[in-house]
């Protein structure tokens, strides 16, 4: 008895300390409307803050409180800059364009945190009067817990009293609302979505800092933190912080228990919950239906048109210089170049989907290692033949992307991009625990192409005749009778199903379309290197290819080509600096601010009028269809 | 491909049309991968570690006449990037070989790598049983001790004890399965009457220790062996000080006396465990005594493992060098094989039959000393001591495996 209610009040504070990480990012992208990728460093920054500054204030049991406080306000500072500096600019650009400032905010915070702190984990201090226990049924129970058990309510009544007793929150809650209308009433929106980022970060922060006497302050908290605040803020709908609260709970009263009767499925657990959940309700336990002018924008506002003559000129020299370059380069940039060609494939299967499809998939990853996985299980256990296993990989890239699609297009906009991110999880925690079948961590390795096909320049020959024909496919796709539907479909749904159209079942075919590009990509990458690792399926993965699209542009379609080039380039060129993390953060920051329509939007926006590398611009113009969603 | 690039393929196709230009005191080029970013804490010490080798190698004059000179990657901690960097290490930067490595999946993807590629690789920290045997290969060689040898050691011990009901705990990916593995097999044969009461398996880096203190607790084991590492360690420590896990149980911790985990536990330090790590504080052989006064002076820093092994990989592949007269892939293979060098830890030999270093590792009972963790009663314990026989390591390594 007493075990199961220790076990009980155990799991009530870990929801405490989770929903204190998870309020400020619902809080952020209710108003705001930013994913913040950031979250997990404000929270980790909590964690360092909070240690230094308890440190400082020595150890009596006001001076560990207010620490925490201070250091929830020193990441509210940190916020306050991200916000004023760099956000700020970007609120006129396509909304997903923020997800690549965050992106580089995360390595910056990476860096930065290692120089001021060091390498070592830092040991988190003590409560100065809760350190011991108390006995419930004569089972110990640590005092913190009951701490924390507290601050979770408490705040969640202050965020409560916050949003409807002050003007302040008021004003919030109605740019939550409808944005464009608070502004027409002369509310200065910016100082508003301001105070919410600060406010936001400030949770995240508090969050960091209050777990510090049951853990540590360490330089992995901030992806390790990452998926559970995302599944809580889905799971208990975007924008609702009771929502969170509830969610929390729900899902670490699960872990809590779920460790007694299944001890192999912690991780799996908390992501089947989500996708029931959202299967059930689709918005979340207490979320709402996106309204019609919140649809998550692409930027896709153009029409895209097929090549005109000059870039088709363009494309046969790019492809004539890759088939000479083994006459002119050592075989490192011939791996360098075929790395690249395998990025541009899968980034560009993502690109289709964001763009042309209109659904944005934070999950991508799990596609792309989906086909490296089919052709490696396929050589190691079936023998298959190189050939085969390649030409099969995009079938388990497309089967995988089926079963999740099929969940997936249920939801829309924000939802379903979270969606995809947590089965992006699923796949990647069966990978790495499955180790019975996958070899888990240790991978699966001698997934190498047959002997014709194992020199650097043949592979390299390979890769570029698979790349190629794949990123032609999908462009012929684009422009084929189904990529014109599945356009309709992306900027009107009502008209499209008007006339016909059966949007879900569009929707999963692009979706399964995307993943099976991906896992062809994914096929080539685990002959490339002779090995699969989970890591291919985890978010970061699934982030390099959303950094890849944007950074290329979302508008253009070789955007993703030139993405996936600049990104493997970038790494290159800095990783021999001491703080590569830094720089690359500073220009992923750089580039945003300065080419908000990503490096081949900019190209096309400078030279494509001049160079006539679309057929016939100009005529299509006017009828932007990216109008119509605001409208 | 930026201009530098250009610039630096032109200056190689130059350098190759004139061959023979090379010196003989031109560097002999060793390179160096690490996730030097990622683990930060376990990576620096280990190429402070392979620095200080390298600077007293060439102060002796070099090897073969010439100097050492290490060029380090950063894998960022993904395997794919790795390979990409051994390839660029060995076509740009012209080395002669490959080190380093701390994760058990980016040695592996080196190791598949070194294997098609026939290029050496000496995997020095990761720890994954398959690196060896498995998925050996000719072309690689392991130091540190791998996992089933210091689970093996641990399992000695606990066979010693009275405890009879185990349990274990475990991050759930391969090194933990490999160490629950290979203790329960170890422990079942030395004492046949010992019970597995539970596993209990926490995601990596994301345990709940509350909970799965109270789940062991459930378990009424006489003894537990611990797995958990990090910041899981830390909090495994915690939750299990507070709700009394630790009372009366014989405590065994795999790696926790390492100086990288124990010492950010400060005087929160577990007690009494037996564990396998690093006493550096405590050893007093003319040896580690060199080794230690050198690092300390280069770095005003205490040596890690890492530092000992990034030390120890680089005499290794001095004395190989050394050996095999040249710095041709195929002789260091075979200067590699059955090689026997002094090193800060007393002697070590590469097997020939596994290509496994007997570098062996430290156990000892963990106590607190000055607000610190330190680790008593410890003895060091030769690798060779703690291998499966002889025919076992033949089954399980593949038979093109050299």
């Amino acid at each position: 008895m007493g075990v199961y209610l220790v076990q009980f009040l155990s799991g009530l504070a870990s929801a405490s300390a989770l929903f204190l990480a998870a309020s400020g990012l619902s809080i952020i992208f209710g108003v705001t409307r930013v994913v913040n990728f950031a979250h997990g460093s404000f929270y980790m920054l909590g964690a360092y803050f909070g240690y230094s500054l308890v440190h400082r204030l020595g150890g009596g049991a006001i001076g560990f409180w207010v620490a925490l406080l201070l250091a929830s306000v020193a990441v509210g500072l940190v916020g306050l800059l991200v916000e004023t500096v760099i956000l700020r600019r970007l609120y006129k650009a396509p909304e997903l364009f923020q997800l690549i400032a965050t992106f580089g905010v995360i390595l910056i915070v990476q860096d930065a945190v290692f120089w001021a702190w060091g390498a070592e984990n830092l040991l988190g201090p003590r409560a100065p009067g809760l350190t011991g226990i108390v006995r419930i049924f004569d089972v110990p129970m640590p005092l913190y817990e009951l701490a924390l058990i507290a601050i979770g309510p408490l705040v969640l009544l202050a965020l409560w009293m916050l949003f409807n007793r002050t003007r302040w929150g008021i004003l919030v809650r109605a740019a939550t609302e409808d944005r464009e209308m608070v502004g027409a009433l002369g509310v200065n929106q910016s100082l508003l979505f301001t105070g919410v980022f600060v406010l936001g970060s400030m949770l995240a922060g508090l969050g960091g800092a209050v777990q510090l006497p049951k853990g540590d302050a360490n330089l992995l908290m901030d992806f390790g933190i990452l998926a559970e605040v995302f599944v809580v803020t889905v799971v208990g709908g975007m924008g609702s912080i009771l929502g969170a609260f509830l969610a929390a709970v729900l899902i670490s009263e699960l872990n809590t228990f779920g460790i007694l009767v299944w001890p192999n499925g912690t991780l799996v657990l908390m992501f089947i919950l989500m996708a029931v959940i959202l299967v059930i309700r689709p918005t979340g336990l207490l979320g709402r239906p996106e309204t019609i002018g919140h649809k998550t924008e692409t930027g896709a506002s153009q029409v895209v048109l097929p090549a005109g003559p000059h870039y088709k000129i363009f494309v046969a020299l790019v492809l004539a210089a890759l088939l000479l370059a083994p006459l002119a380069v050592d075989s490192f940039i011939l791996v360098l170049v075929t790395d690249i060609l395998v990025l541009a494939l899968f980034a560009t299967s993502l690109h289709f989907l964001m763009s042309t499809g209109g659904l944005v998939s934070f999950g991508h990853a799990a596609f792309y290692g989906g086909g490296a996985y089919a052709a490696a299980l396929l050589v190691t256990y079936a023998a298959t033949p190189f050939e085969l296993a390649l030409l099969l990989a995009p079938l388990g890239g497309g089967l995988l992307a089926l079963v999740v699609g099929w969940f997936c297009v249920r939801l829309s906009g924000v939802y379903f991009a979270m969606l995809t991110l947590a089965f992006a999880q699923v796949a990647w925690s069966i990978v790495f625990q499955w180790s019975e079948v996958t070899n888990g961590d240790d991978g699966l390795l001698g997934i190498w192409p047959a002997a014709w096909a194992s020199g650097t320049v043949v592979f390299y020959y390979v890769a570029l005749a698979v790349a190629a024909a794949g990123i032609f496919l999908i462009r012929r796709v684009v422009f084929a009778p189904f990529g014109y539907g599945l356009r309709a479909t992306r900027d009107s749904m009502l008209r499209a199903a008007a006339i016909g159209i059966d949007i879900k079942r569009q929707q999963l075919a692009a979706f399964v379309f995307a993943g099976a590009m991906a896992g062809l990509a994914g096929g080539l990458f685990a002959f490339s290197k002779g090995s699969v690792f989970p890591d291919e399926m985890s978010i970061p993965r699934s982030f390099d290819a959303l950094l890849m699209v944007l950074l290329g542009g979302l508008q253009s379609l070789s955007g993703p080509v030139v993405g996936a080039a600049a990104f493997t380039w970038l790494h290159d060129e800095l990783i021999s600096f001491e703080y590569w993390r830094l720089l690359v953060g500073l220009a992923i920051v750089a580039l945003v601010l300065l080419f908000p329509q990503g490096l081949g939007g900019a190209a096309r926006h400078h030279l494509g009028r001049h160079l006539k590398l679309e057929a016939s611009p100009g005529t299509l113009q006017g009828t932007a269809p990216g109008k119509e969603q605001q409208a | 491909m930026g201009m530098r690039k250009l610039l630096g393929t032109a200056a190689l196709a130059l350098s190759l049309a004139a061959p023979g230009v090379a010196g003989a005191a031109d560097p002999i080029r060793i390179g160096d991968i690490n996730s030097y970013k990622t683990l930060p804490a376990h990576t620096l010490p280990y190429r402070q570690g392979a620095e200080l080798a390298i600077e007293q190698i060439n102060a002796d004059g070099g090897v073969l006449g010439r100097p050492l000179e290490l060029v380090s990657r950063d894998d960022q901690g993904k395997p794919g990037e790795a390979v990409r960097y051994a390839e660029e290490l060995f076509v740009k930067e012209e080395v002669v070989l490959i080190s380093g490595s701390l994760f058990s999946h980016v040695g592996l993807a080196l190791t598949a790598y070194a294997g098609q590629k026939k290029r050496l690789y000496l995997a020095a920290e990761p720890l994954a049983d398959s690196l060896v045997w498995q998925d050996g290969n000719r072309y690689t060689f392991r130091l540190r001790p791998s996992t089933y040898m210091q689970a093996a050691m641990l399992a000695e011990e606990a066979a010693k004890t009275d405890a009879k009901r185990w349990a274990t705990i475990a991050p759930n990916y391969a090194y933990g399965k490999d160490a629950v593995i290979a203790f329960k097999e170890v422990l079942k044969a030395l004492k046949p009457d010992v019970e597995f009461v539970g596993e209990q398996w926490p995601a990596l880096f994301k345990i709940d220790a509350a909970a799965e203190v109270q789940a062991l607790e459930a378990l009424k084991p006489d003894g537990i062996y611990n797995v958990t590492f990090g910041s899981d360690l830390a909090k495994l420590v915690r939750e299990g000080n507070l709700r009394e896990l630790f009372d009366d149980r014989t405590m065994l911790g795999l790696l926790t006396g390492e100086p990288e985990y124990l010492d950010p536990l400060g005087a929160e330090a577990p007690e009494g465990w037996i564990v396998t790590g690093y006493p550096w504080y405590d050893i007093d052989t003319p040896e580690h005594n060199a080794f230690l006064e050198a690092y300390q002076a280069k770095f005003d820093d205490y040596p890690r493992v890492g530092s000992l092994v990034g030390y120890n990989a680089m005499l290794s592949i001095a004395a190989a060098i050394e050996k095999a007269g040249s710095t041709e892939t195929e002789a260091l293979v075979e200067a590699f094989k059955g090689l026997e060098h002094d090193s800060a830890v007393g002697p070590i030999t590469y097997r020939a039959l596994d290509h496994q270093s007997t570098m062996g590792a430290y156990v000892g009972v963990t106590a607190v000393k000055d607000g610190k963790g330190v680790m008593v009663d410890w003895s060091y314990r030769k690798g060779e001591d703690y291998m499966p026989s002889d025919e076992v390591v033949k089954t399980l390594r593949p038979a093109e495996g050299g």
